[in-house]
């Protein structure tokens, strides 16, 4: 019963694990591009997760991982406002959020 | 003050080309002037004896090699001096009277004076390097001179013939002086004579005893190359094409008679090797019979001469090799005076028949014009070695060497005398003697002064030519020993049976009684070069054509546009414009590189 009390790296590791694994099969399978920048995002808080994980268990304790959670977080931010911005604007050029529809970018 | 032997026909040259092109007679008459103070500067330095000092220049001044812009007026160069400019002046005289009515006479005459530059040039030079720049000048200047009436399509193709011809030799004589200058490590005539005469070689020549033999004969193509001998001969013929005072001045008197010159400068140099000097003497006793036989079968007046001259070239270059250089400095010397004399009278019957040069619609000129045909009697007599005449007493000591050294080639020589008798007594027989053989010679008139005048000179010369200074000045001793009789009585032997057999055959004919298409077709040697290097050359031309463009062009550069091409459009199909098909080709991707890093670069960390 031991094992299930105490939560350990590895149990942060199989969440953050999971959480990618979601992230990435909606990615993959959505076909709303709002769904897949959620998805995009759920992908990055997987990593953020790890990170963090990595930090707190790390043998001498140290604030690496914290630092570097905090740049990928200041960036998602920065990359949602542009991101979402140019959704906005796809959908003003073609009135859709479906990537099935949204097919041009090829030569 | 002594350059001025040079640098006035150069002044002369720019001037005509830049100020006095519009007057004709102005232009002629600096162009003439320039050379008498040429011929005036040249008697200067003949009469102080090599005395009077050249000052010179350092032109070129790099570790290990020196190269100066300097005179050397020693005996050689003194004499080779008068005879250019002598002749020279006489020839500028010509000049005049026969191309007066040509438009282009001033560019001519800028021409010649640019010749007569190049051409001093050469015999003052005191070294390899400034005797080549002058060397590529004369066959710029012959370029340029063969090709006056570049409107012909005949003198044009006559003057590249005659320029690429000669790079060939020029390409060996400058492999040559680059020879002379690894092994000696100088080009100075003067410092190359002290070390040769000191005695002991240079390493390179000491460890490779073929070295200098291979030096030799680069030295010895560049005078096959302008010297018209045996395998480059080709392109004298052809310079015909000129105006005959050219024919006369440079491919007769002067610039082919610079190889032999040439030739005596490194004669120190060539004596080293007896492969070189077995080469010399025989290329030169194969080209005075080869030419000979072909004469004797010409037809046009300036052919059969250039065919001589191609002829009397290889005697000098035999004696050159048999080790005769005075000989062949004395019969050079003569020879440009009988040789322009008999180009001069040809030019004077060419004129005066309106540009007819075929001896069979000549004939009975003897009585047209008189002091041409007395005056082309006597370069006749002289050349074909009329005893007491120039060509004589020249002709025998080179007979004589050959004689003492070698029997093969002074059979050939005796031959050949025998030949050259025969050919111009032929010449003389048709053009001058008998009756008129076309209408144009009933219009004939004798040239004026200015043209008879310089024929005048030279017939003299051509007679008492060898009187000034053959035996003190060339240090030539004379006959009576070693065989001199003999060579002698045979010459003169030969002398009489080729002018009877010339004159037998020809006096009475009205058209050639003799047909041998061997020696008419001058032994196919333009057909044989045309078989074997122009169509070689086109073969390989056609060669490297193809494999420009299929290999070069075709595969390579196009092949790899089309396989670009190709690979393109088949990646093409894989770019959907699916997002979610990217995405699962960048996640695959990923999960691969993933795979890869961790199994293979694993043990790498």
């Amino acid at each position: 019963m031991e094992a299930f009390t105490q939560i350990t790296l590895n149990h942060y590791l199989a969440l953050s694990g999971i959480l990618f694994m979601i992230g990435m099969i909606g990615v993959m399978m959505r076909r709303n591009i709002i769904v897949i920048y959620m998805s995009l995002e759920l992908m990055l808080n997987a990593a953020n997760l790890a990170l963090v994980s990595f930090s707190r268990f790390s043998a001498v304790p140290k604030l690496d991982g914290h630092i570097m959670v905090f740049l990928i977080i200041t960036v998602a931010a920065a990359e949602v406002a542009v991101g979402l911005a140019l959704i906005v604007a796809l959908y003003r050029l073609k009135q859709t959020t479906n990537t099935g529809d949204l097919t041009s970018l090829k030569f | 003050m002594n350059w001025v032997v040079l640098l006035a026909p150069l002044i002369s040259a720019v001037l005509i080309t830049l100020v006095l092109h519009p007057m004709k007679k102005l232009s002629v008459l600096v162009s003439i002037l320039a050379c008498a103070v040429s011929f005036l500067a040249s008697l200067c330095l003949f009469y102080n004896n090599g005395a009077m000092h050249l000052s010179s220049i350092d032109w070129l001044d790099l570790p290990g090699l020196k190269v100066q812009i300097g005179g050397m007026a020693d005996h050689l160069a003194c004499l080779m001096l008068l005879v250019v400019s002598g002749v020279g002046l006489c020839i500028h005289i010509f000049a005049y009277g026969y191309m007066k009515e040509d438009p282009g006479l001033s560019r001519f005459f800028a021409k010649l004076s640019l010749f007569m530059f190049s051409m001093l040039g050469i015999v003052l030079a005191n070294n390899l390097v400034m005797m080549f720049i002058f060397w590529e000048l004369v066959g710029l200047s012959s370029y340029l001179l063969i090709g006056f009436w570049f409107q012909r399509p005949s003198a044009a193709e006559a003057a590249k013939k005659a320029f690429i011809v000669n790079r060939l030799g020029d390409f060996g004589f400058l492999l040559g002086i680059l020879g002379v200058w690894l092994a000696w490590g100088t080009v100075d005539f003067k410092e190359l004579s002290q070390q040769v005469a000191s005695g002991h070689l240079p390493a390179l020549l000491a460890n490779n005893p073929f070295a200098v033999t291979l030096i030799g004969i680069g030295l010895f193509m560049g005078c096959v190359g302008k010297s018209a001998q045996f395998p480059l001969h080709v392109w004298l013929p052809d310079a015909m094409e000129g105006p005959t005072p050219v024919s006369a001045l440079i491919h007769a008197a002067t610039m082919v008679a610079a190889g032999v010159y040439m030739l005596c400068r490194v004669f120190f140099i060539l004596e080293l090797s007896h492969q070189v000097l077995q080469v010399i003497a025989s290329l030169g006793a194969l080209t005075a019979i080869f030419a000979a036989l072909i004469a004797t079968q010409q037809n046009d007046i300036k052919r059969i001469l250039a065919y001589s001259t191609l002829s009397q070239l290889g005697y000098m270059v035999m004696a050159v090799g048999l080790g005769a250089t005075q000989a062949a400095m004395f019969h050079l010397s003569t020879h440009a005076f009988f040789k322009a004399l008999l180009f001069l009278g040809a030019g004077s019957v060419i004129h005066s028949l309106h540009h007819e040069q075929d001896i069979w619609k000549m004939g009975g000129l003897w009585k047209k014009m008189p002091v041409t045909a007395w005056t082309f009697l006597i370069g006749t007599l002289a050349l074909t070695g009329c005893p007491l005449l120039s060509g004589f007493f020249s002709k025998d000591a080179i007979l004589l060497a050959a004689f003492q050294h070698n029997k093969l080639v002074f059979s050939v020589g005796i031959i050949t005398a025998g030949l050259t008798a025969y050919y111009m007594f032929r010449l003389f027989a048709v053009a001058f003697l008998g009756k008129p053989r076309s209408h144009a010679v009933d219009h004939a008139h004798e040239s004026p002064l200015v043209m008879t005048a310089p024929l005048t000179i030279l017939a003299a010369l051509s007679v008492f030519g060898a009187l000034f200074g053959q035996e003190e000045y060339l240090g030539l001793e004379h006959a009576n020993h070693g065989g001199g009789w003999i060579v002698m009585g045979l010459s003169v032997c030969m002398f009489v049976l080729g002018i009877s057999g010339g004159l037998l055959l020809y006096l009475k004919s009205r058209e050639e009684p003799i047909h041998i298409s061997l020696f008419a077709n001058k032994f196919y040697s333009d057909e044989l070069y045309e078989a074997i290097f122009v169509n070689g050359q086109q073969l390989l031309a056609r060669l490297l054509d193809w494999v420009d463009r299929w290999i070069v062009g075709g595969f390579l550069v196009r092949g790899s546009a089309v396989l670009s091409t190709i690979t393109g459009e088949v990646l093409r199909l894989l770019q959907g414009g699916n997002l979610s098909a990217y995405v699962m080709v960048f996640i695959v991707g990923v999960v691969f590189l993933c795979y890869w890093v961790l199994v293979y670069l694993k043990p790498l960390f």
